[in-house]
């Protein structure tokens, strides 16, 4: 029982994660009919907390929402069931390429999985945290909906189904990424 | 003698299904073992995400890519297989509006975002469930991103 609990305290390698992933994209769809995507959850959130005029939230969120709301509900509680029980006491393994490069930019604390000076309650008060969290999460939010879908809906489930929209959709959350991996953190972390 | 309740009722009009209930603790059960599977394979990580953009580990390509190659076959096979989804549908990805514009700009912005915050939304609610609490400030500006983007919708290319 111990040997099994370390080996699910472990990280799980790519070739775990990834087929396990793609198995519930579709059992999901088996299953239950419903296509896998996290980000249209903002929108039913929205919807159902802060009613608006826009048309964009006047839906029935019961209706065609109410079992994405489960779902991100039912991710909430797989992050606490791993955080809580099945945590990695090591740090995040990441290559010795991008923890050199990460401390030339100034992290210094690698012990979890974020970094708690940037993202974190003390890094909010910092320039620096609080574009990456209140900044970088508006646009995570902005961008999901505006681009039809997230990294779930367009990069996994899109992707799987040969979509053009997604194919465009994961090049510009790549570009993305890539303009502030090389342009913004230097000048924001310097 | 005959059995009158024997007798098969007619067939009702092709008004199409009932809505079935929905199965809310099936959609709860999947959404767990994603959570927990994104937290077990660190693609929750700011450090994985960073690492990623600099093209420094197979990781988060691996997982992105098999899951895809993975969902697309089961996919396909359970098609050849003749099986349907749950509700009498065909198994099949729904397809994606295709608004190339919206796909481009808004997929741009997305990726600033997920660059900064180091998190897509999928780990956003499973970071918060295992503990990164300030991911609450995180839901937050994302959701008063979705709202503003519906407040300007009808003005943005799409």
């Amino acid at each position: 029982m111990s040997a099994l609990f370390d080996s699910l305290s472990q990280p799980w390698p790519w070739y775990v994660a990834g087929p396990s992933i793609g198995l519930l994209v579709a059992l999901l769809l088996l299953a239950t009919g419903k296509g896998f995507g996290v980000s249209s959850s903002f929108q039913h959130i929205c919807a159902a907390a802060f009613p608006a005029r826009a048309e964009y939230f006047r839906y029935d969120w019961r209706r065609t929402g109410l079992w994405n709301l489960m779902f991100v509900v039912g991710m909430l509680a797989g992050g606490f069931l791993t955080g809580v029980w099945l945590a990695n006491p090591e740090p995040v393994a990441i290559s010795e390429a991008t923890r050199d490069a990460l401390a030339g930019l100034g992290i210094r604390d690698f012990e979890g999985l974020v970094p708690d000076d940037l993202i974190g309650w003390a890094g909010l008060a910092t320039l620096p945290g609080f574009v990456a969290v209140v900044i970088g999460g508006f646009l995570v939010g902005f961008g999901a909906r505006w681009a039809g879908g997230c990294t779930s809906g367009h990069a996994i489930t899109g992707l799987a189904g040969l979509q053009k929209a997604s194919l465009v959709a994961v090049i510009g959350f790549f570009a993305g990424g890539l303009i502030v991996t090389h342009l913004v953190l230097p000048v924001l972390l310097r | 003698m005959i059995d009158p309740t024997a007798v098969r009722p007619a067939a009702t009009p092709p008004t199409g299904r009932a809505p079935r209930p929905e199965p809310l603790l099936l959609h709860f059960a999947f959404g767990l073992l994603f959570g927990v599977v994104l937290v077990k394979s660190e693609a929750v990580s700011w450090f994985r995400i960073q690492e990623m953009f600099r093209f420094q580990s197979f990781h988060m390509y691996g997982i992105l890519g098999s899951g895809v190659v993975t969902a697309s076959a089961l996919i396909a096979l359970s098609r050849r297989l003749g099986l349907q989804t749950a509700e009498g549908g065909e198994m099949r990805i729904e397809q994606r509006t295709w608004q190339p514009h919206a796909n481009a700009l808004g997929g741009l912005t997305f990726g600033l975002g997920w660059g900064l915050l180091g998190a897509c939304p999928g780990p956003i609610y499973a970071l918060l469930g295992s503990g990164v609490t300030v991911m609450v400030v995180a839901l937050a500006s994302a959701l008063l991103g979705a709202w503003t983007y519906g407040q300007l919708k009808p003005r943005l290319p799409h």
